[in-house]
């Protein structure tokens, strides 16, 4: 068989993927936001939760945790007379973005607490409130500092979302494994999902430069 | 004898077992205008920065506009630890101008101005702006505006920092060390807008320095601290002519000499 016969089923697999790694990427930053704060905050309750979900999901497997929500977790709900039951999408997107949310939680929270001390006193002596030094004064010095992390993240997610094709998502790598049961012409076509795993990379890569630049741009020229 | 305005009441500031300030008594009244000078580690920034809230105090009771700063009322009149609600109440009254300035990097010089007015006061962005430009014109700074600090040299980004407190309308300055990070060269521009403030306002000034000549001619009173004391305060001429203490002659013969 030609190789641009695989194109065809490769690009649905591709697209699949962009879907599963944008969802998630976009998720797993809300959840790095939220628990990264989370942990910095003066609440304990909040402090601990933040802590918890972290721990979690930085020491389990994203392999465990995919199969515990899509397998594990209607079971679970079965028990209780709920029905849990995650379409495959949203089983491999909460994973995806629950797992790289509690990485980026300890980027957000150390870009954080990485601010100046003085920039926390110039705050406090304009009277400015808690939330509105985060929000205002930390927060916007902080997010470019997290954002090289951000983007090795979103590659790593990238990279994951092949993952999910064990739970019979049909994205790139569900794709180039059913090409070869059914051709067995291994070579050209993992070849070729090597080649658009790498090609999505590049692109990926260059999209967090742009945010980059954008969050950076008070920086310009400087230091 | 009108009231003092900041009042250290047998003040003590511990860090741990070390003690900075130790009993201090001290007083400033409504419009003057008083520098403190000594040695590095005497415990000036201390003073500053128990009034600016930055720094709680351990024992004694410090007072600004007549109510305690650090304490509030309870119900039987006794005194408890002030909460953030009493705090924020008083850190109004005063503005704060830092060593190493503290501008928000990622605020452009009118923005340094306007954000707290804004966000902390309520004003309008109109009159927040009107503001921001009366007080940038006071400070020589008008067509800098659009510019971000990093592209101001450090005499101007000093002049955006005394700008940007100034702009909460405080009735107390507090400046410390305000020119001690700057290029000699760029010394003079930010203590001339200190000057004209002292000249043309009736706030109350608590300046840190070791700017003597400029001390000597803006100062109503010279506070010579040394180890957590006040050992001694005169009027400049006085103070600066006719020192008392051994230790303040001393003190500033190193500091002129050394200049
Ligand atoms: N956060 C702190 N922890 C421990 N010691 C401190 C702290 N801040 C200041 N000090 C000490 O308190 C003393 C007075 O400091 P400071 O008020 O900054 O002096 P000055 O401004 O007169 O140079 C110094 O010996 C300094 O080392
Ligand atoms: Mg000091």
């Amino acid at each position: 068989m030609d190789w641009t016969q695989y194109l065809n089923p490769l690009m649905q697999g591709a697209l699949v993927t962009i879907e599963l790694t944008i969802y998630s990427t976009i998720l797993g930053a809300i959840l790095s936001f939220a628990a990264g704060i989370g942990k910095t905050a003066r609440n304990p309750v909040i402090k601990v939760i933040a802590a918890t979900y972290i721990e979690i999901f930085r020491g389990t497997s994203l392999l465990v945790q995919l199969f515990w929500l899509y397998f594990a977790l209607p079971v679970a709900g079965q028990a209780m007379g709920i029905d849990l039951r995650l379409p495959p999408v949203v089983a491999g997107v909460l994973a995806l973005s629950l797992n790289i949310g509690a990485y980026g939680a300890e980027v957000v929270r150390g870009a954080i607490q990485a601010v100046s001390k003085d920039q926390y006193e110039a705050a406090k002596a304009l009277n400015f409130t808690p939330r509105k030094t985060l929000w205002r004064i930390a927060l916007p010095q902080a997010i470019p500092e997290m954002m090289p992390a951000f983007g090795n993240l979103a590659i790593q997610n990238l990279k994951d979302t092949a993952l999910v094709s064990l739970i019979s998502l049909s994205d790139l790598a569900f794709r180039a494994e059913q090409l070869r049961n059914f051709t067995q012409d291994s070579t050209t076509i993992y070849t070729m999902a090597l080649f658009m795993y790498f090609g999505l990379a590049l692109v990926l890569t260059a999209m967090m430069k742009l945010l980059e630049r954008y969050v950076s741009r008070w920086r310009v020229g400087a230091r | 004898m009108t009231e003092p305005i900041i009042k250290f009441d047998k003040v003590v500031k511990a860090f741990g077992s070390f003690v900075v300030l130790n009993k201090l008594d001290f007083e400033v009244k409504p419009g003057e205008k008083v520098t403190i000078i000594g040695p590095s580690g005497s415990g000036k920034s201390t003073v500053l920065r128990i009034l600016m809230t930055l720094e709680p105090i351990t024992d004694g009771v410090v007072y600004v506009d007549g109510q305690p700063l650090w304490h509030e009322k309870s119900g039987d009149g006794s005194l408890k630890p002030a909460g953030e609600p009493h705090l924020r109440k008083m850190r109004e009254k005063m503005g704060m101008v830092f060593q190493q300035f503290n501008l928000f990097p990622h605020m452009t010089v009118r923005r340094n101005i306007t954000e707290a007015p804004i966000q902390v006061l309520g004003i309008a962005k109109s009159e927040a702006r009107d503001r921001a430009n009366e007080l940038l014109e006071m400070v020589g700074l008008t067509e800098h505006a659009d510019k971000y600090p990093h592209q101001l040299s450090g005499g101007q980004q000093q002049r955006v920092g005394i700008a940007r407190a100034l702009a909460m309308r405080p009735k107390i300055m507090l400046f410390d060390e305000p020119t001690s990070a700057l290029d000699p060269e760029l010394v003079g521009e930010v203590l001339n807008v200190i000057r004209k403030l002292a000249e043309e306002h009736d706030l109350t000034m608590l300046l840190v320095t070791h700017e003597m000549n400029f001390a000597r001619q803006i100062s109503d009173r010279v506070c010579f601290f040394d180890q957590g004391r006040m050992l001694e305060e005169a009027p400049p001429e006085e103070l600066f002519t006719n020192p008392k203490e051994q230790r303040t002659r001393e003190f500033l013969k190193a500091v002129l000499e050394g200049n």
